[in-house]
């Protein structure tokens, strides 16, 4: 009986200290800010034109890239297999001993396993496969893995989310955390939380990944994307997930 | 091959008004944009889709039920949703077609119950 | 656009990123000289009256390149009394022709919805032609305070 009233106290602590510590996030998703009509979009997924890639995607996690070769699905059974991968990325490697993103890290699997050439970042292959694995954690916090490396990483992002780049001389730090919430011209600055890579921008029209969206905010202080080396963009994608731990995932977004 | 996303029932009683959407891989490039190197990027549009119903028992090439003739002011991956009134068992034969010889073509069956 | 011109151009927009904002008023106002004209092409001599459509658009959208529009019209949907056709057109992007539907009595509802593109302000209006060759219209004016749209 006390072991039961225990349980219960204990619950309801838990329960509370939750309720009182998410009245108290200050971090809020991108999502929150877009129009009706751009959330409308991200929500349906029979709307949501990322759906269109995240098909594509489970097209080619069954299929063999060439005869002969095996499919993703061959080795790792069904897309399902996948829930919670989205959230542990980037991670540490240990065959590579490298931290990657879960682009880099399926093109491990495509040079490794299928003797495939690696897809480039863009590719739309890469983010259709990214994209149908990722979705399969749609919901779930993102929960970046302990280890050395990766909290290596994460520092080297941290800092360099915290220094002032490009003609303008402004730091990420400076429109995604003082700023954050002001309006800059006609766009309403986020706290760059990326809970819904790759997203369907407007802007683009097409699926692109973090990458890209980061190379779009170094064009937007006139920063040359060579600034950031790739072990520099993976650190500073790195630093955002740990930023963004425990938000839950809503791969496929879409954002203007 | 482009991608689609068709949402219909499978199923509806005869008389219910149902609802038709489909979304589908293009980039409606324009002809007035240019890429990033500069070049203009060639004109490329969807320019036409046409909803046809085949009931089970009739065959054939069916009836026209909805088209639409798209131009460059059409957001890219093109959606459209329209509505169909449910009436006997039959396909939705959807067909696409645009500049350098773009064609698609997709079937979903309806069952009236 | 040079790249170059594109860099000034962009470093005085810097502050929109990718900010459209599109904003529609219903309105009474006469049709544009170049949507009249297309209004009584598409009308092919039959009468044209503002009322039974009605053309649904956003009034606060993040981007121009997207903006979902919906059209429905009065109408029983019936072999005998049906829409046949919907046309849409814009003022000022550099084509006016955004799409024409076609309709059937078997769709039951005459409405139809899809997603455009907005480069800047202007009036848009929507036509439905009726089986007896009578047309039915609606205009808006939209805001679209383009922003940028200028990054890569
Ligand atoms: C020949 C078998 C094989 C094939 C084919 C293969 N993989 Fe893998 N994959 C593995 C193995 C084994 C691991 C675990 C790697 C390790 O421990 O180093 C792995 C790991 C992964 C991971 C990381 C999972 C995690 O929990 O972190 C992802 C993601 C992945 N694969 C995606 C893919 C995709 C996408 C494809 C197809 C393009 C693919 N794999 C094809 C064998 C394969
Ligand atoms: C001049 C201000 C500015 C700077 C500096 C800047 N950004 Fe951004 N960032 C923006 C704006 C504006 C957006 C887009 C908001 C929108 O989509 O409505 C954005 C979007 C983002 C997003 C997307 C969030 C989402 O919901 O997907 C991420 C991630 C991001 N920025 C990270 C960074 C990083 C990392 C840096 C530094 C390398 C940086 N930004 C520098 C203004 C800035």
């Amino acid at each position: 009986m006390t072991n039961y009233l225990l349980t219960l106290v204990l619950a309801l602590v838990l329960a509370l200290w939750s309720l009182h510590t998410s009245a108290q996030d200050p971090r809020r998703s991108s999502f929150d800010a877009m129009s009706p009509a751009t959330q409308a979009l991200q929500r349906d997924d029979s709307q949501n034109p990322a759906m269109l890639w995240v098909k594509e995607g489970e097209a080619l996690w069954s299929r063999a890239p060439v005869s002969g070769t095996k499919s993703c699905a061959d080795c790792h059974g069904g897309l399902s297999r996948m829930r919670g991968v989205a959230t542990r990325y980037p991670a540490y490697d240990t065959s590579s001993s490298r931290v990657l993103n879960l682009g880099a890290r399926i093109n491990l699997c495509r040079t490794n396993h299928q003797g495939q050439p690696a897809w480039r970042t863009e590719d739309s292959a890469r983010l259709s496969v990214e994209a149908a694995i990722a979705l399969q954690s749609r919901g779930l916090p993102i929960t970046p893995p302990a280890h050395p490396a990766l909290k290596a990483a994460q520092q080297r992002g941290a800092t360099l989310f915290a220094s002032r780049i490009g003609q303008v001389d402004l730091s990420c730090a400076d429109c995604h955390t003082t700023l954050a919430g002001k309006r800059l011209g006609g766009a309403k600055l986020p706290q760059a939380h990326p809970t819904g890579y790759p997203i369907y921008r407007l802007e683009w029209q097409s699926l692109g990944s973090l990458n890209r969206r980061l190379r779009s905010c170094l064009s937007a202080v006139r920063a040359d994307a060579s600034s950031f080396s790739d072990e520099e963009f993976v650190a500073i994608e790195a630093y955002l997930m740990q930023r963004a731990n425990g938000m839950p995932l809503e791969t496929p977004g879409v954002r203007p | 091959m482009a991608r689609t996303l068709i949402t219909v029932p499978s199923s509806a009683r005869r008389g219910e008004i149902i609802e038709v959407r489909v979304l589908i891989q293009h980039p409606m490039e324009t002809g007035y944009r240019r890429s990033s190197e500069g070049s203009i990027l060639p004109r490329n549009l969807l320019r036409r889709y046409t909803a046809r119903f085949v009931a089970a028992d009739a065959g054939g090439a069916g009836e026209l039920v909805f088209a639409a003739d798209l131009h460059a002011a059409i957001a890219a991956n093109p959606y459209l949703s329209f509505n169909y009134r449910a009436t006997t068992t039959g396909k939705f034969v959807f067909a696409w077609e645009g500049d350098e010889g773009f064609s698609h073509r997709e079937e979903t069956v309806l069952r009236v119950v | 656009m040079k790249r170059r011109a594109f860099l000034l151009v962009s470093t005085l927009t810097i502050a929109a990123m990718h900010a459209c904002r599109v904003s529609a008023a219903p309105s009474r106002a006469p049709l544009s000289p170049t949507l009249e004209k297309l209004v009584q092409q598409f009308a092919a001599g039959r009468p044209v009256t503002e009322g039974r459509v009605k053309f649904d658009i956003a009034p606060l959208v993040d981007n121009g390149n997207s903006v979902p529009i919906e059209v429905s019209v009065e109408s029983p949907m019936t072999p005998a009394d049906h829409v046949v056709a919907i046309a849409v057109f814009n003022e000022k992007n550099p084509q006016n022709d955004v799409a024409v539907f076609t309709l059937s009595p078997a769709m039951g509802r005459a409405r139809v919805a899809t997603r455009m593109r907005l480069a800047i302000s202007q009036q848009l209006v929507a036509v439905a032609k009726m089986h007896d060759g009578q047309c039915f219209t609606h205009t808006v004016d939209v805001l679209v305070t383009l922003a940028s749209c200028l990054e890569d």
